[in-house]
């Protein structure tokens, strides 16, 4: 489906989202499934943060060398048969797509997991000008039959319950019986792969994202571990895949590094299970593979990233670490993000692509602890990034008046010490008042918003700047009385001899 | 058209015009000489030591593996792995030579037919082009021998291959490769890391979202 773009309404989402008692249950299991695993498998192997430092290095290297070897991929591609398309917009790509799926007559198009293909609306594009889209990732293909977004990028219907499943596929498999039993995730999965054998096999194209393009070979890999990715690029007669610029990788070694960190960072695998190198259509003899092979690249302002404050951004393997990781993703799920790419990535990376005037909220959805950027097998400051965004949006005055207006008040005290001081230690002797014996208040005027959820600690003692005062006049008086004493002592010893 | 857009847009961001021979020549080199990264010492074993942490790789990523001392035994292995998982004593498999010179009619009950898979195979026997210790990884490569639909399409999937070409890490597979095909690779590299997998429903874990929900190895001869 097209995702409609909910972003401008995060805190509304936020909200509904934490009130979701089946998307909250679901969220629960967030930790359980990706955090441990990952920690296991990364602290299995000696290398790994060094590869995660070349891993970066590699990607630093091709963002900063992108223009040759995008040529010296595609020279690759054409020398194997294949054909490069380069669309600058998400237009672009869709027309490209859909007058391939035209000319080879296609009726339905089996699709493997694809974020830009989200980010383009390919499916609703397809569908309406009469070609099916079929997504054949089990996680895609729930969400499909739901009409509803991915909410994580590797883990598209982790928001969803089994009982939620089954509802969906007991209303969209009519024509199976309806006394079957689908109490198990087991059985789930069972009828989904029947059903999509058969869609595998009727599909006139074959849709795929890209991991990554590799310049030396004229590679497109993908990396999946249901295998669908696999029966979509072979058994169809064309293979379209679709990546943005930002993908390309100089060399098979090169691959081979970032691979080593991909899979452990994203689901705590040593690695995936299906790591499929293609290039190029099938070869004489072959007995099966399509007979084209054609790569959408898209940009669709990632070109303008690379000379500006987000280049970094553009390192993104798509792994899901960060958002794993991220209590905000963990307390309201991905689709409160309200576009494609839900975390600390797409808190990010959203607003270089959709505009910081629709996705001001993203940047500021973060506690900075601190977590995303820790485990980045990439190392992408993402805390950083995001800091940038918040002061452009305060820079063109999209933040709201109290907060610019709070901002102000604060930056007024801030940058007078003489002032600050006094102020905050009257501020500090106030809230001691208010909040009497008990240490906490559960009420405070202005912070409605605080005390509503929780009670506000009341400080204690004084501020930092006046114990450290403090602390020091009682050192000076310590070290006085301990010279003081040493003289008398010295007096005494001379008076002894 | 959009091609000039997409690559003068990269340029003006990096200020770079395309022609600086500095550059170009870092990016040749790069290509042509391919420089390994780190590789992880994991791998670094002798043969022995070697096939076990690939036995033991592969166990992890619900994979299973045997060891037979020649071609010759690859038929009865196959038998009684279809037997062990309760599936008719049928089998596609690749025209690869190392397949051909199985004596598979010494197993007089296992029906065998060669050729790609149309998806009603329940197993397939492939031969891979090497293993890789350090995952328990599988690496097979397309071809008129090699039907990549035989990876994908069966129930379960037999892997085959040579107790010798079993490596420590992927650089060394790279190189082989290289050296075997030249520039030109074959359209399909396959890595194979265990049976086919999918935790899309609540996080469980299920085997045989899509492809084969049983892979085994059978490795020939010393390592």
């Amino acid at each position: 489906m097209t995702v409609q773009i909910t972003s401008p309404k995060f805190k509304k989402n936020a909200r509904a989202a934490l009130k979701d008692a089946q998307l909250q249950r679901a969220l629960g299991k967030v930790e359980a499934g990706f955090i441990g695993k990952r920690r296991a498998v990364a602290s299995r192997l000696p290398e790994f943060e060094v590869l995660r430092d070349l891993a970066r290095d590699i990607k630093d290297h091709t963002l900063a060398h992108l223009d040759l070897y995008l040529e010296a991929y595609e020279r690759r591609v054409t020398e194997e048969g294949g054909t490069v398309h380069w669309a600058a917009t998400a237009e672009d790509a869709r027309r490209i797509i859909l007058d391939i799926c035209k000319r080879r007559e296609a009726k339905t198009v089996t699709k493997g997991k694809s974020m830009i293909a989200e980010e383009i609306g390919l499916n609703d594009h397809l569908v309406e000008h009469g070609i099916a889209p079929v997504e054949t990732d089990l996680g895609e293909y729930i969400i499909q039959l739901r009409n509803e977004a991915p909410s994580h990028i590797i883990a598209p219907a982790i928001h969803l319950n089994r009982d939620q499943i089954e509802a969906d596929f007991r209303r969209s498999h009519a024509d199976l019986p309806a006394e079957r039993n689908l109490d198990e995730p087991a059985s789930l999965m069972a009828e989904a792969r029947a059903v999509l054998r058969a869609k595998f096999l009727a599909a006139d194209v074959g849709i795929t994202g890209a991991n990554f393009l590799i310049a030396e070979t004229g590679t497109s890999v993908i990396v999946t571990n249901e295998g669908n990715g696999d029966l979509t690029q072979i058994l169809p007669k064309t293979h379209i895949v679709l990546a943005s610029i930002e993908k390309l990788v100089p060399t098979l070694e090169d691959v081979t590094t970032i691979l080593r960190v991909l899979a452990r960072s994203a689901t705590g695998q040593e690695m995936s299970v299906y790591t499929t190198f293609s290039t190029g259509p099938r070869r004489a003899g072959d007995p099966d593979g399509p007979e084209e092979y054609h790569v959408v690249i898209l940009d669709n302002g990632r070109s303008s990233m690379i000379g500006g404050q987000f280049r970094e951004m553009l390192r993104c393997i798509r792994c899901g670490a960060c958002m794993n990781h991220c209590p905000v993703y963990g307390a309201v799920g991905g689709h409160a993000y309200g576009w494609v790419y839900p975390g600390p990535m797409g808190a990010v990376l959203t607003p270089s692509l959709i505009g910081i005037d629709k996705a001001g909220h993203l940047p500021n959805a973060s506690t900075f602890c601190g977590r995303c950027e820790e485990v980045c097998p990439v190392r992408i400051p993402l805390p950083k990034l995001m800091r940038y965004w918040r002061d452009r949006e305060f820079e063109r005055h999209l933040s709201p008046a109290t907060v610019r207006w709070g901002l102000g008040l604060w930056a007024l005290f801030a940058r007078r010490p003489w002032l600050y001081r006094p102020a905050t230690r009257l501020a500090m002797k106030t809230l001691a008042l208010f909040g009497g014996r008990r240490g906490r208040m559960h009420w405070l005027p202005l912070a409605g918003g605080w005390t509503r959820h929780r009670d506000f600690p009341v400080p204690e003692r004084d501020t930092f700047q006046a114990q450290w005062k403090k602390h020091r006049a009682e050192e000076a008086r310590k070290k006085a009385q301990a010279e003081a004493e040493a003289v008398e002592a010295g007096k005494a010893g001379e008076k002894a001899t | 058209m959009s091609r000039d857009l997409v690559l003068g847009a990269i340029r003006r961001s990096l200020g770079v015009s395309g022609a600086e021979a500095l550059r170009r020549t870092a990016i040749e080199d790069r290509l042509s000489r391919h420089p390994r990264g780190v590789v992880p010492e994991r791998g670094a074993l002798p043969p022995r030591k070697r096939l076990n942490l690939f036995r033991d790789m592969l166990a992890e990523a619900s994979g299973t593996m045997q060891e037979v001392a020649s071609p010759d035994e690859v038929p009865a292995a196959v038998a009684a792995y279809l037997r062990s998982k309760n599936l008719p004593l049928q089998i596609r498999r690749g025209s690869d030579p190392r397949l051909e010179a199985i004596p598979w009619q010494n197993e007089q009950a296992l029906e065998v037919s060669v050729g790609r898979s149309d998806g009603n195979q329940l197993a397939a026997v492939s031969h891979a082009f090497k293993a890789v210790a350090e995952t328990g990884t599988l690496v097979l490569t397309s071809g008129p021998d090699n039907p990549t639909t035989l990876n994908f399409l069966p129930e379960h999937h037999i892997v085959v291959v040579d107790a010798k070409d079993v490596t420590g890490d992927y650089e060394t597979v790279w190189d082989a490769l290289r050296k075997k095909v030249g520039k030109y690779f074959p359209r399909t590299v396959n890595w194979i890391t265990g049976a086919s997998r999918s935790a899309d429903i609540e996080q469980v874990l299920l085997h045989g979202a899509h492809g084969p929900k049983g892979l085994h190895v059978i490795v020939i001869g010393k390592p």
